[in-house]
């Protein structure tokens, strides 16, 4: 199975720079290491989008924003009042209790809970708002999913119960088989293993989604949309359950980094942030799922480090610029990234 | 022979413009029809209109009784009518097998769930459309271009590839839109064997094509458009035959 080679490679690496950057004694890079998994997350499915399905997104930072402040909302509200009346919720694992840094009892969504509404409310959002815009081609489905995002901007920032401009804080770490994400010190390892871990299982899907049936008639699409249609291809349904699965990704992503820093943000939803995401798959070569990931992990990473500073988002809208003229195939694509990819 | 297909009172405007109005004919089952007219005529609007590509605003299309007016183009394909374009509409990036393989979508099922968790039952599926296109682009002579890329063949490759494409989805009703355009008259001849090959394997065939020659040669019917309407309709001994129809090919001064 030539194909999940990468995918192995790539379980080698993330070990390797764990090995590496301890023995450097500089842990602390692994904070930035977790984050950017979660970003490339978002690109991974952003790059089934544009680069097979071959439909543009500029409002994915919007179904991250979804996808964090859902489950910041459901995990911080505070339920202790209805307590009694929760128990069975709680036995369900709907509800759980934890205790504040005074040792107060604090009772709510359990984490896994609001993680499932957070991915149904973020897909449901996709389904609605790509029901209509999908048919959209071009420019005018780049303008009305960047609309969508600013959208989803403004109503976090001018919304009281999740925090206007502050956002959401206090939100409790993910806990996962006796692991947890958070960004505590003494989780910092395991919270990058299951960053990654969760970046090579969308990879897996990705891959595996792209060899198949519906990845040739996504490819298809890209090709030529009234060909594929006249060959039987429900072109309206497999772009909308692209766009779809790509804001589930992206959700799911902004889910765990919202338990990881502990708290979420209307930054995440700004529309600066789409357009890195879509910088990030340009670079990577539009369909090449190898050299998005590739790009995320470095530029994220450079990013987040601040090697930047307050030129970050010129630094992705400059790159966007540049690879659009001189590479519109994406800086990342030796042969050997594309074999046995299609 | 039954009609195959049965297209009754058909019309499409485009603004004010009327590309096809008030057309009705009949295809049969297992016959090769040829479908011709001067530039403008409506011929390639029709096509659109019977795989669906443009909605039809009036008239019915019925193929075995079915009405397939006013459904989309991947229903029509999935019941059986399949068509190639008058400017091949291959998927450039994609090799000539993985675009014949598109073609075998309609008759395959791995939906997304199955893609994206490679469930095994999918991995015969995709060897037997894989063989299957294989197959076809061979029987087409077009075999030793399975793995290029569609976008960098040649023009004659790629039309034999599209064919093979819409083959692929076992059509009942074939459409080919121009398939002898840019062809040289060695190749013509070629491409009237293979109509007639496509014909015996049980598929009827409608064909808009401007290379005379090829329509009388193959055609058991031919229907001749002008100006949106349907002037003429018979074998082609009697078309040929036709004032009108000498008219409106060669001008006044020889009718």
């Amino acid at each position: 199975m030539r194909r999940y080679l990468p995918v192995l490679i790539l379980a080698a690496v993330v070990i390797a720079v764990q090995l590496v950057v301890r023995a450097a004694g500089a842990v602390y890079y692994l904070t930035q290491a977790t984050m950017a998994a979660y970003y490339c997350l978002v690109t991974v499915g952003l790059c089934l989008l544009m680069g097979y399905a071959g439909q543009i997104s500029l409002g994915h930072a919007g179904f991250f924003a979804i996808g964090g402040y859902v489950s910041a909302f459901l995990t911080t509200l505070r339920l202790e009042a209805a307590a009694p009346a929760s128990r069975f919720l709680s036995r369900l694992g709907v509800l759980a209790e934890r205790q504040d840094l005074y040792e107060n009892l604090l009772l709510g969504v359990s984490p896994w809970a609001a993680l499932a509404a957070a991915v149904l409310a973020t897909a449901l959002v996709a389904l609605v708002i790509g029901l209509p815009v999908i048919r959209l081609k071009g420019h005018y489905l780049a303008m009305a999913t960047m609309g969508f995002g600013l959208i989803v901007f403004r109503v976090l920032l001018g919304t009281r119960f999740l925090g206007e401009a502050d956002g959401i804080g206090g939100v409790p770490p993910l806990p996962l088989f006796g692991l947890e994400v958070s960004g505590g010190r003494a989780h910092r390892v395991e919270s990058y293993y299951v960053a990654w871990a969760l970046v090579l299982a969308a990879l897996l899907l990705a891959v595996n989604l792209i060899h198949s049936r519906v990845g040739r008639a996504l490819r298809s699409i890209h090709g030529g949309e009234e060909a594929a249609n006249a060959l039987g291809v429900n072109t309206t349904r497999y772009k909308l359950a692209t766009f779809v699965l790509s804001a589930v990704f992206a959700g799911v992503a902004g889910v765990f980094l919202t338990h990881y820093n502990g708290g979420i943000g209307p930054s995440e939803a700004a529309s600066m942030k789409s357009v890195r995401y879509v910088a990030i798959v340009a670079v990577g070569g539009m369909d090449n799922l190898w050299g998005t990931l590739i790009a995320g992990a470095l530029l994220n990473f450079i990013s987040l480090r601040g090697y930047l500073g307050s030129y970050d988002d010129a630094f992705f809208a400059g790159i966007l610029i540049l690879v659009m003229l001189f590479f519109p195939d994406g800086l990342l694509r030796p042969r050997w990234l594309k074999r046995g990819a299609p | 022979m039954n009609p195959q297909l049965a297209v009754g009172r058909l019309s499409h405007c485009f603004g004010g413009l009327k590309a096809v109005s008030e057309v009705s004919f009949e295809v049969g089952e297992g016959s090769i029809t040829a479908l011709i007219g001067p530039n403008g005529a409506g011929k390639t609007t029709l096509f659109n209109l019977i795989s669906g590509t443009i909605p039809p605003q009036t008239g019915s299309i019925r193929l075995d009784g079915r009405e397939l007016a006013g459904l989309p183009p991947y229903r029509i394909a999935e019941l059986g009518v399949c068509r190639t374009f008058q400017t091949t509409r291959l998927f450039p990036r994609l090799t000539a097998i993985e675009n014949v393989m598109v073609g075998r979508h309609a008759r395959s099922r791995a939906g997304f769930l199955a893609g994206l968790l490679n469930l095994p039952y999918t991995w015969r599926e995709e060897r037997a459309i894989r063989q299957r296109a294989g197959e076809l682009l061979e029987e087409l002579g077009a075999g030793d271009c399975a793995d290029e890329a569609a976008g960098s063949l040649g023009f004659r490759k790629q039309r034999l590839v599209e064919i093979a494409r819409a083959l692929a989805a076992e059509p009942r009703l074939l459409l080919l839109d121009e398939p002898a355009a840019g062809l040289n008259l060695h190749e013509t001849g070629q491409l009237a064997g293979l109509i007639r090959r496509i014909r015996e394997r049980g598929v009827t065939v409608l064909l808009v094509e401007h290379d005379m020659s090829l329509v009388m040669d193959i055609s058991d019917r031919v229907v001749v458009l002008n100006y949106g309407r349907k002037l003429a309709e018979g074998t082609p001994a009697q078309v040929q035959s036709d004032p009108e129809v000498i008219r409106i090919y060669l001008g006044g001064d020889h009718a």
